[in-house]
């Protein structure tokens, strides 16, 4: 039981430091890709850590106990982080590229490659 | 409650208060992106921490909001996404 407490304790501490490192990148970075970077990759580090710290303690309070209940749960936690993993960088390109589109440049920037490829 | 509530309960509130940093950024961002990159994080957030809110209370019901809502988020952002891209292309 100790050993999972450690787990448990270190997973969901690196989990709460990503999130709040990403969200007071949100608040204090420039422009909007700098924001995206920050936010969307940290947020989502942090949150596939602290589903993993529900997931490892929900195997083993089934292990410990052999309630039905907690496989279930470590099941949909697994499926909750798969579509977090899938959607969330999916929706950062999407806003990024219709950031892009609409007119939004970089503020500190001094050179625009994809407006020089002229993909659009 | 048992052992486990207060370790999992505590990283849900502290997630809140990401949440509400984010919400600043929502509300004076300058631009409409900056808006929806603010709306993608709290999103997130809420997704992880219903996680850990459905873990605390040992309810399965929970996470299965969660997934629920994961999705139908990614779909919101989409969805604006695609508003905005095309709302100055021509």
């Amino acid at each position: 039981m100790g050993i999972l407490l450690a787990i448990l304790y270190i997973f969901l501490g690196i989990g709460v430091i990503f999130n709040c490192l990403g969200s007071i990148g949100l608040l204090r970075f420039p422009d909007v890709y700098t924001r995206l970077h920050a936010s969307t990759k940290a947020t989502t580090f942090g949150s596939i850590f602290t589903s993993f710290a529900v997931i490892i303690y929900s195997f083993s309070r089934w292990n410990v106990s052999g309630d039905s209940k907690f496989v279930v749960l470590a099941l949909h936690a697994i499926v909750a982080l798969i579509c977090l993993i899938i959607t969330n960088p999916t929706g950062a390109h999407a806003i990024a590229r219709a950031a892009h589109r609409s007119g939004v440049m970089p503020k500190q920037a001094v050179i625009d490659q994809l407006k020089e490829a002229k993909l659009e | 409650m048992n052992e486990f509530f207060k370790i999992f309960i505590i990283p849900g509130g502290l997630l809140l208060i990401f949440m509400l940093l984010s919400l600043v950024r929502l509300i004076l961002g300058p631009t409409t992106p900056d808006r929806i990159v603010a709306l993608d994080t709290i999103n997130t957030l809420v997704v992880a921490g219903m996680i850990l809110v459905g873990a605390a209370y040992e309810e399965v019901i929970y996470v299965d909001v969660a997934i629920v809502y994961a999705l139908l988020s990614y779909i919101g952002t989409l969805y604006v996404a695609k508003y905005l891209e095309g709302r100055t292309k021509k």
